[in-house]
């Protein structure tokens, strides 16, 4: 799409955009060079310019277990996290687009948990999760050390897993209530009239009409929970107990700032960024196919 | 819809007050939890009557995090970086819609690529720039120097650790916003500037006079939804601000908030509950009074 009425003041078009290129020169594109020229490089111990090293940094990364460790918990994380929240999201959705009474307090209550802020949520989760105080700490009452996520890696991971579904849930409620609010009333109501109930009419109607809008849902929450997990962990786990939580940004973090290792931490970093990168463009790609129906 | 189905109204009632529950449960549990004395809130299971120190647990809290300063740099960084975004994205769309130049589209790619990494991938070497902002520049030159060693010049430094521009500027270089108007300004109609251009507007005053005012909503959105995103950053400020007792933003102060199990005291509960809602009640606010806005803007921009 483009304007026919232009304007030709070429030093105006220029100066509005200026710092706006210079801004994402200087914190996007820069850094996100230098991520690939460390990535490349070592700095040799003794000072002096960076060495190019080839994959060398790339294969100590994937040499590396704790690593292969990392991905596969930010793998477990982001999958459980999609279903746990987009699944919630959705049976709620589907009963508040009923409209009974009540539907819009519901509405506006809902999506509230994703104001508030991770390192907030994580704190309030840990608090109800911690062993000794709080409610599930209440399971010790029945044996002793059966719950306790400071000591039991899964228990911490599934702690924030439960939080991080949680503030997503609200998110992908505004989403979900939005698709369904889109779906043509006649085309319900004429499922009404030959005798499908309200639930078959969820199941089959509603739900299959909305199936793009759960595509674009899965592709932002596993991204999310890629990338948006640090605060979360930060303050509840700070990766433990013995790695247990440490996603891949936490390690990129620990690696580059607690370590040092700038030239690990960049290749880590570069792997991530690439995975990003699949999964924005696939759903750029969806998005194309969405106005083309819609 | 006309239609006579108790059960599954029921049904429709309990599932949604069930949900209900589930997500207001941690909310409620941060200010029963908040609402206790030291020793009730170490009980456990805690008691889910709320107790009557909440106040006294607040203004504890306040105190103890000097939460007067730290709100208030949250409060100028989260307004800095929703204003930044809503006037630099207007800003260079218009630049990208109502001129026709040869770079105009490589712009615009550019821009729009960066919503693609978000900051969070790219910490080390952001911090890096960070520390010396002109660092890229430098780069650039000494490059350029390599070929032409005349032009060798050395920049001063810039340094944005533990400084406003540090927590605003790395947040607002990202194409939420410009894309957002862009999308805007595509559906403005053409007799609209061409009108304006008749009576002898030029782009300023089209740009001020006709286009601001018409995009009204959308910047209510993208500050809405920016204000909120700005304050719960937590993963930049902590590297950004690295001297964390006289500078520090509400989020980062959590991770202060419950003191390590020293002595082998339980923590203090009932306070850092108390932090937790203090900081989570600036954005719950803003998205509670500004609801419309804050969905609106949530769905256009990540269209």
């Amino acid at each position: 799409m483009e304007k026919r009425v232009t304007f030709n003041n070429l030093w105006i078009a220029a100066a509005f955009i200026a710092p706006q290129l210079f801004l994402v020169f200087t914190f996007f594109y820069w850094p996100t060079g230098q991520a690939l020229y460390w990535s490349l490089t070592l700095e040799p111990p003794f000072g002096g310019g960076n060495q190019f090293v080839g994959l060398q940094n790339f294969k100590a990364v994937f040499a590396d277990p704790h690593y292969w460790d990392s991905v596969i918990r930010s793998v477990i994380f982001a999958i459980t996290v999609t279903l746990l929240s987009v699944g919630f999201a959705a049976v709620l959705a589907l009963f508040a687009d009923r409209n009974l009474r009540g539907h819009q307090l519901y509405k506006f209550l809902y999506f509230l948990p994703y104001a508030v802020p991770a390192a907030a949520v994580g704190l309030a989760f840990r608090f109800t999760f911690t062993p000794e105080a709080g409610f599930l700490g209440a399971l010790n009452h029945l044996h002793p050390g059966l719950w306790d996520p400071t000591r039991n890696g899964w228990q911490a991971l599934l702690q924030i897993i439960l939080g991080q579904s949680w503030k997503m849930a609200g998110y992908n409620f505004i989403f979900l209530l939005a698709a369904l609010q889109s779906v043509p009333r006649p085309v319900i109501e004429a499922a009404a009239m030959d005798g499908a109930g309200v639930l078959r009419r969820m199941r089959e109607i509603q739900l299959p009409l909305i199936t793009p809008t759960f595509f674009f849902l899965f592709v932002i929450n596993i991204t999310d929970s890629f990338v948006d997990s640090f605060g979360m962990i930060d303050v509840t786990t700070k990766g433990g107990p013995s790695r247990a939580t440490e996603l891949m940004v936490y390690k990129i973090y620990l690696d580059g700032f607690e370590s040092k290792d700038y030239s690990l931490a960049a290749a880590q970093s570069i792997i991530l960024m690439l995975l990003i990168v699949v999964m924005t463009v696939l759903q750029f790609r969806f998005v194309e196919r969405r106005v083309h129906y819609s | 819809m006309v239609e006579r189905t108790p059960l599954i109204n029921l049904l429709t009632h309990a599932v949604l007050l069930l949900g209900l529950v589930i997500l207001m449960a941690p909310l409620a549990l941060v200010v029963i939890a908040a609402s206790h004395d030291f020793k009730t809130v170490n009980l456990s299971p805690m008691p889910l009557i709320p107790g009557g120190h909440l106040w006294e647990n607040l203004r504890a809290a306040w105190v103890g995090n000097n939460f007067g300063q730290v709100m208030f740099t949250s409060l100028v960084v989260a307004f800095g970086v929703a204003a930044g975004k809503i006037i630099l994205s207007a800003m260079s769309a218009f630049s990208i819609v109502y001129f026709r130049y040869r770079l105009r589209m490589v712009f615009f790619w550019i821009i729009f690529i960066t919503l693609m990494l978000p900051l969070e991938v790219r910490i080390v070497p952001t911090y890096a720039v960070a520390a010396n902002a002109l660092s890229p520049y430098q780069g650039l030159i000494d490059a350029l120097a390599s070929l032409v060693p005349a032009i060798s010049i050395k920049l001063p430094e810039w340094n944005l650790l533990n400084t406003y521009q540090g927590l605003i500027l790395p947040l607002v270089a990202t194409a939420t916003g410009t894309f957002l108007y862009r999308q805007f300004f595509l559906t403005v109609p053409e007799e609209l500037t061409e009108a304006a251009r008749m009576d002898g507007a030029g782009a300023l005053r089209f740009f001020w006079d006709v286009l601001l005012p018409l995009s009204k909503t959308n910047m209510a959105a993208l500050g809405v939804i920016m204000f909120v995103w700005a304050w719960n950053q937590y993963l930049w400020p902590i590297l950004v601000v690295t001297d964390q007792n006289h500078f520090s933003t509400a989020t980062m102060q959590l991770s202060k908030a419950v003191p390590g199990l020293a002595f082998g005291e339980p923590p203090v509960w009932n306070t850092a509950m108390a932090a937790t809602l203090i900081v989570m009640v600036p954005p719950l606010i803003v998205v509670i009074l500004a609801q419309r806005w804050f969905v609106r803007g949530l769905i256009s921009t990540e269209k």
